[in-house]
């Protein structure tokens, strides 16, 4: 009987610390939700009014005319799909080189391909980015895009680890049967792979959209704006005094987000499970 | 084709992205960090003149400050929270699903938009937190706009994005044998005892892995510190100095060099942490 009301007091407690802990993260959500709903009288009031009433629209209609939001979306839209096709093909095109074959220094080079991901994307930054202004193509999408055609030092360590779990009999049974390795990565391997595929497809997508400081340092056209760089002017340009428009903006630009996070979370956890990392 | 042969080509892509975007970047900044280079106009060599002119920058010692105090507190505490956060939820009570989706949230859902609702939610007049401390009777302070409150705000910050880390703590606890758990329980230790003596020991490899990054990514916090500021120009983490430095002054040459000495730190930091491992990590 004891045993059974400890059970039940441990169950309370850790109830109320998941909700006074969930409340804790959804405030941001809600604040910012019951902000771009309020009319500015409501939002600059003391004691401050927690429900919306009545309901205000108008803050999304002044964010729209402050900063072409949708026009921002569409650009970082553009930016991941040029972008995340060809990092995930050649990030597992290198990383089943390095998984299935033996060639010269592959122990080095991939002690290498490992310290670059401890490589200061300082360091490189600034070269990087005179490279592309002699060449042309700061204020342009392709330095955000091209480098990503390189493959992703992460999502190649990640797919190598992956393809090794494969078992070899089918690849062999593939070359006995004159199929080149080329025709055996597109024809088995990609399809073998395609949750991990969508997992390191969706971090790159997520990489993108939440990136702000390569962004920030190659683009300068307005015009050319992506989503952050679209919030950040929005934000710096009226300082503290638009909050109801910056929150219903934020607020939109969070919903592809907050869909991935409710609609594609198990493919994060699978793939967290998948690094299964071990000191 | 000699398979060792197709093997090179199918690492061939990485091998020049490797040589273009990170060799010859790393070559010419060395260069370049030894340069008065403004991005217009020639670059004169000027050997170590601009380190020698860093380590007398007044903004270099209080941004470097800034970044160190922040990385101090906000490490243990994102830790602390996120140990606290997977412990609790590791389990199949009703809901814990719900509850991790919620708790997991910050590493998808960030960015700058989160960043300006933070400094919404921290607006001393009328934001939710001070209303929130006053309904329990605190004058809340002014946060952002009071340089002794700068810091603290980043921190409440840190402290809500700490359990974006929970499924990787998730994985490490269901990896812990339950007979360790079991006998232990036979030998009559407590809960505390057990978290004490069983759990943290088998998680210490998890909580080297999140130091490492605890400390690269405190050394590069810039989105939020770009985003949120903060009076007395106590916001200015040490990359957004860098960043104002080469993009805002086109002192490339002076940034280059910040940037060394920021890899020099953080690659610093890593190995003494790394040399500190064998003292405190579980291994099997």
């Amino acid at each position: 009987m004891r045993e059974h009301y400890k059970e039940v007091f441990k169950k309370v407690l850790l109830y109320i610390f998941y909700l006074t802990g969930s409340a804790f993260m959804l405030l941001p959500f809600f604040w910012m939700i019951s902000t771009a709903f309020k009319p500015d009288n409501q939002i600059f009031t003391v004691p401050i009014r927690w429900i919306p009433s009545p309901v205000y629209f108008k803050n999304f209609v002044k964010a729209f005319e402050v900063i072409p939001i949708v026009k921002y979306m569409f650009n970082t839209v553009i930016i991941a799909v040029l972008k995340i096709g060809g990092e995930v093909f050649v990030s597992a095109l290198v990383a089943y080189g390095f998984a299935r074959f033996n060639f010269k220094f592959k122990n080095i080079l991939f002690i290498i391909l490992l310290a670059t991901m401890m490589l200061p994307y300082e360091v490189t930054m600034i070269p990087t980015f005179i490279m592309w202004s002699w060449l042309g193509l700061t204020d342009s999408y392709v330095p955000l895009i091209l480098p990503a055609y390189f493959g992703a030092v992460s999502f190649i360590f990640f797919l190598r680890m992956y393809f090794s779990t494969f078992p070899k009999g089918t690849e062999e049974a593939m070359v006995i049967d004159g199929a080149n390795y080329f025709q055996i990565f597109y024809k088995l391997i990609l399809q073998l792979s395609k949750p991990a595929l969508v997992t390191i497809g969706l971090w790159a997508f997520l990489g993108t959209w939440n990136d702000l400081l390569g962004q920030l340092i190659y683009i300068n056209d307005p015009a050319k704006y992506t989503i952050q760089l679209g919030l950040a002017s929005f934000s710096n340009l009226t300082g503290e005094t638009l909050w109801g428009p910056l929150m219903a903006a934020s607020f939109i630009a969070l919903i592809p987000v907050i869909f991935i996070l409710l609609f594609a979370q198990k493919y994060f956890v699978e793939g967290i499970k998948m690094m299964g990392i071990k000191g | 084709m000699k398979k060792s042969k197709v093997g090179f080509l199918f690492i061939l892509p990485w091998l020049t992205g490797l040589v273009l975007f990170t060799v010859i970047p790393i070559i010419a900044a060395l260069f370049i960090s030894m340069t008065d280079w403004s991005i217009i106009g020639d670059a004169n060599f000027i050997g170590l003149e601009n380190f020698k002119a860093i380590f007398e920058d007044q903004m270099f010692y209080k941004t470097l400050l800034i970044t160190v105090r922040y990385a101090i507190f906000a490490i243990p505490l994102t830790i602390f929270t996120a140990l606290l956060v997977a412990i609790s939820l590791n389990n199949q009570y009703k809901g814990t699903g719900v509850f991790r989706t919620i708790f997991y949230m910050p590493s998808i859902v960030s960015g700058v938009a989160v960043a300006i609702v933070f400094k919404w939610i921290l607006d001393p007049n009328y934001g939710v937190l001070n209303s929130l401390l006053g309904i329990l009777g605190v004058t809340g302070p002014n946060w952002l706009y009071d340089p002794d409150w700068v810091l603290p705000s980043y921190l409440i910050m840190a402290i809500w994005g700490a359990s974006g880390g929970l499924y990787i703590y998730l994985a490490a606890l269901k990896d812990i044998p339950k007979e360790l758990y079991e006998s232990a329980t036979i030998d009559g230790a407590g809960l505390i005892h057990r978290i004490r003596y069983i759990t943290l020991p088998m998680l210490t490899p998890i909580l080297f892995y999140n130091m490492v990054i605890g400390i690269i990514s405190a050394f590069r916090k810039f989105t939020d510190a770009y985003i949120l500021g903060g009076a007395g120009e106590e916001g200015i983490f040490y990359m957004v100095y860098l960043y104002g430095q080469a993009f805002s002054f086109y002192k490339m040459g002076y940034a280059t060099a910040l940037a060394w000495i920021l890899f020099v730190i953080i690659f610093s930091l890593t190995l003494i942490v790394n040399y500190t491992k064998k003292y405190w990590v579980y291994s099997e």
